[in-house]
């Protein structure tokens, strides 16, 4: 027998009501019962980050999370970050930076500098950039160009 | 106008940013079934019976259809494999732990992980073979020139010390994923997430479910990092597709990470007693190298080849007049290997750059001037080496490399890697600087194909037979169309990896995509090109020799006003256009073909600047240098990239990665827990040069592969900066210089 539960859930502003098995994680809901396949699985087990999603403005691994968990929820993911057409600036500059090569681990990278960024107060150094990055993990860049673009938007964020 | 050089930004960005690229996992398809594999768990065992849960739908070996097995891609040195070649299913015995024994299909993911374990696998075990010397050997081989007995007899000085690499591999940040799926219209089997050599996978599918070639289509994917394990053909690209062919089903496999880290090749572990022979200057005379090479339990699409290229690339950049290399293949009960980038090159360059430096100490010569002394200049070049390798005579083609010492080793000073070390050691740091210089191999043939079409929009498409792994080709072969066009790339849009718009691809492999593929799409634009300015010179009534492409624009030279565009072109070409010649072909499209014999060589220094805590072995890598010769450069900041893409893994494979097993073949690491890749916060910022002094006179673009020299030395680089901040007389002897490793190196005190 599956233990289902209706749940409704906010993602990138759209709200959905959905059938969910309670097992069923945040990942594989917004994947493959949502669509949202911009959230990527590397590892399952809560290390790589390339699951990184916004759960009421929080960054959270999807693939540790229950689908149940953000019944109720805000959900932001990398489909959310652009404005229609236009790239968002952190996703500019990622582009700018060369901070993706294979974009696998890019929207887990961009979710959480955007809940960093949007923690800042003043300009981080490299070091403190390169700390919070250090939560994911990227197998193609050397995290060069993801630091460099993380830098440069907190710069023009703070004018 | 020219595109080549321009720091053009990526074609790929804007689908990836949006979280709009198509991996494998991202398509799904209505009724499909997913596939499951059980595996092994246990290292070597004779399969007793493997007993199904009610209602399951299980295929075991008895299942499929007999004798499949994993094909040999590149067979090298003559030597046969047939009798350790995987099958898809294990039948008998079981020779690894995650060797697949069975599949399990259900409708939901979450069910079929659940069937797959109550799925019982009877094994009665077999004694295990862990330790690479006690493996079953599966090919000894010799490569070398020049009488090496006699170099040593007359040496001065013989330096000889033993070196391990560690196994590690590539681990992609996206597991594998496969959707097969017969479309009812056409009959044909359509294939998701295969990549890196989609037309060879093609075929041999073909082959194994004795269908035409034309029933498979290969769709272009996206794909979550390559670097040669992901696309080679493994035992599940042939089940799902067997399975939706078979039972006329779509049917998906994702596979999860535990899996990926038992069933996916491993790479780099090898055994070397590596000796050289010098007079008493300093000037090499010979080198020897002894290798056991672990392949674990079977020889996949590799077959031999690492082993191979250790060998074939061992004098690097040197003057080395006598080399013999010895390598025996050993079988083991652990994953099975394949390349893993910079595949032998990795494992040789650390052991004969750690060679050179413990032959440094002992002959009271710089290090860095026992490398000068002894590197080929650029007069010897082109240098021809009596040995193959893939099939390939290596021959040096050109370069500088002393040049490129020297402007390496300049550009760390400037930056101030030396007064840092100074500064580290006047405070008592263990500091250390290491420095290392190899030589690569890009560009293997024998062919690529490239189609270059324009539509009647002026839209160029270009159809290559490459596949996009995260490198950004797409980018590089519209820079290149466009270049030879005078077009904006904009307008081009690059389909890699699709076997029906492409079906005689060679693929993504050697670093040969910029290369052999960047070629076969010059030349198809060009042939472009030339047909454009035959229908202008219809169109316009001018002779040929008259017209001139500007932007775009083909024209009468010095005439403005009266000139055609590529879409008027293109329109010109339509079936029925009074401009076509009654036998000519429609339409504005080219395809060419660029063949290629020899390989061209990149190479490069590594510099590393490392501290090492004596208390806690704990090594940190401050500084990193790579200078790069590529030839010619289409995109720097892609070059520049895959460079600093490479070291990040270079420093992993250095320090922290490694595949361990315990005595009963139990892997140690199925988890990003225990197998543990560098983050931001251990990959320093990296400095990196990249020269374009000497292309490559075998292809029209000069260019030398860039996908690999980030990794090659990095093991080299990193394995000379712990010994010299430790002060060493010996070898470090071993990658991964785990904290474990130092804190016993600073024990031993050798
Ligand atoms: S997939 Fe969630 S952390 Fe790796
Ligand atoms: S861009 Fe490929 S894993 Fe980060």
């Amino acid at each position: 027998m599956k233990d289902i539960h209706l749940i409704a859930l906010t993602v990138n502003g759209e709200e959905h009501e959905i059938v969910v098995e309670s097992r069923r994680t945040l990942a594989d809901v917004l994947r493959h019962d949502l669509g949202y396949t911009g959230t990527h699985i590397g590892c399952e087990h809560g290390i790589c980050g390339a699951c990184t999603v916004l759960l009421d403005g929080q960054p959270v691994r999807a693939c540790l999370v229950f689908g149940v968990q953000a019944d109720g929820c805000d959900v932001r993911t990398v489909e959310g970050l652009s404005d229609g057409e236009e790239l968002s600036d952190l996703q500019k500059a990622f582009s700018r930076c060369h901070g993706l090569q294979c974009g696998f681990c890019t929207p887990g990278f961009l979710m959480l500098s955007e809940a960093y960024l949007s923690e800042q107060d003043g300009v981080p150094d490299e070091a403190q950039v390169r700390e919070v990055m250090a939560s994911n993990i990227c197998r193609c860049t050397g995290y060069q160009g993801i630091v460099e673009a993380v830098r440069q938007v907190a710069e023009e964020r703070a004018g | 106008m020219t595109s080549i050089g321009e720091r053009l930004a990526r074609k790929e960005d804007p689908r990836l940013l949006r979280g709009l690229g198509r991996f494998g996992d991202d398509q799904d398809r209505p009724g499909q079934l997913w596939m499951r594999v059980v595996r092994s768990p246990l290292a070597h065992g004779r399969l007793v019976s493997i007993s199904k849960p009610e209602g399951a739908h299980v295929i075991t070996a008895e299942d499929v259809p007999p004798g499949v097995r994993i094909p040999v891609r590149l067979k090298v040195q003559g030597i046969d494999l047939d009798d350790h070649l995987q099958p898809v299913l294990a039948a008998d015995e079981v020779r690894y732990v995650g060797e697949p024994v069975a599949v399990v299909l259900a409708d939901d993911p979450y069910e079929a992980e659940d069937l797959a374990e109550l799925v019982q696998v009877d094994i009665e075990e077999l004694p295990v073979t862990v330790d690479t010397a006690d493996g079953t050997q599966a090919a000894e081989f010799e490569l070398g020139y020049g009488d090496v007995e006699a170099a040593f007899g007359e040496a001065g000085h013989v330096v000889r010390i033993e070196f391990e690499v560690g196994r590690h591999s590539a681990v992609p940040l996206e597991p594998r994923a496969l959707l097969a799926d017969v479309d009812p219209a056409s009959g044909a089997l359509q294939i998701f997430g295969m990549t890196k050599v989609p037309v060879f996978n093609r075929d041999v599918l073909a082959t194994m479910l004795g269908i035409d070639e034309n029933l498979i289509h290969v769709h272009a994917m996206d794909a979550g990092g390559g670097f040669g394990v992901r696309g080679e053909f493994y035992p599940e690209d042939f089940l799902v597709p067997w399975l939706a062919w078979t039972l006329r089903r779509p049917v998906k496999w994702v596979e999860d990470r535990a899996e990926h880290l038992v069933a996916v090749n491993h790479s780099r572990q090898q055994k070397h007693v590596i000796s050289a022979a010098f007079d008493n200057e300093g000037t090499l005379l010979g080198l020897k190298d002894d290798v056991l090479h672990d392949n674990g339990a079977y020889a996949r699409t590799h077959g031999i080849i690492v082993p191979e290229l250790t060998l074939a690339m061992l004098p690097g950049p040197y003057r080395v007049p006598a080399f013999h290399g010895r390598v025996r293949v050993m079988l083991t009960n652990k994953t099975p290997c394949g390349t893993y980038r910079a595949p032998g090159r990795f494992e040789g360059t650390s052991v004969r750059e750690q060679l050179l430096d413990v032959a440094a100490d002992q002959l009271g010569i710089d290090r860095v001037e026992l490398r000068r002394k002894n590197l080929l200049t650029a007069d010897e070049l082109p240098h021809t080496r009596a040995m193959s390798t893939l099939g390939t005579d290596v021959v040096l083609d050109s370069g500088d490399y002393p040049g490129l010492l020297d402007k390496a080793m300049v550009e760390a000073d400037r930056l101030g890697y030396l007064s840092r070390l100074e500064s580290l050691r006047a405070q008592g740091h263990a500091a250390g600087l290491g420095v290392a210089m190899f030589l690569e191999k890009s560009g293997l043939g024998p062919q690529e194909t490239a189609d270059v079409t324009v539509s009647t929009s002026g839209a160029v498409r270009v159809h290559s037979g490459g596949t996009s792994l995260g490198q950004g080709i797409e980018t590089i072969l519209a820079q290149v169309t466009a270049d030879a066009l005078d077009i904006d790339p904009a307008v081009v849009t690059v389909i890699n990896g699709d076997t029906v718009l492409q079906p005689f691809g060679g693929g993504s492999w050697a670093s040969r995509s910029t290369v052999v593929g960047g070629s076969a799409v010059h030349r198809a634009a060009v042939a472009v090109r030339e047909r454009a300015v035959r229908m202008a010179s219809r169109m316009l009534e001018v002779a040929e020799e008259d017209l001139e492409i500007k932007a775009g624009m083909i024209g009468v030279r010095g005439a403005p006003g009266s000139s055609v565009s590529y879409a008027d072109v293109a329109k010109a070409c339509r079936p029925g256009s009074p401009y076509l010649g009654p036998d000519e072909p429609a339409g504005l499209t080219a395809r060419r073909r660029f063949e290629v014999e020899h390989m061209t060589y990149p190479y490069g220094v590594h510099v590393a600047l490392v501290d090492v805590d004596t208390g806690t072995g704990h090594v940190e890598v401050l500084r990193y240098l790579v200078a790069y010769e590529v030839g010619r450069a289409i995109n720097p900041t892609l070059v520049e990239g895959q460079l600093l893409g490479g070291v990040a893994q270079g420093v992993g494979g250095a320090l922290l990665e490694e595949f361990r097993y315990d005595e009963a073949g139990q892997p140690q690491a199925v988890t990003f827990m225990d197998y543990l890749m560098p983050t931001a916060a251990e990959v320093p910022r990296i400095d990196v040069l990249v020269a374009q002094d000497a292309p490559a006179p075998g292809n029209p673009l000069g260019v030398k592969g860039a996908g690999e020299g980030g990794l090659t030395a990095a093991g080299a680089v990193i394995a000379g900066a712990i010994r010299d901040a430790l002060g060493l007389t010996g070898s470090v002897g071993r990658l991964p210089m785990t904290a474990e490793r130092v804190r016993g190196l600073i024990e031993e005190g050798t």
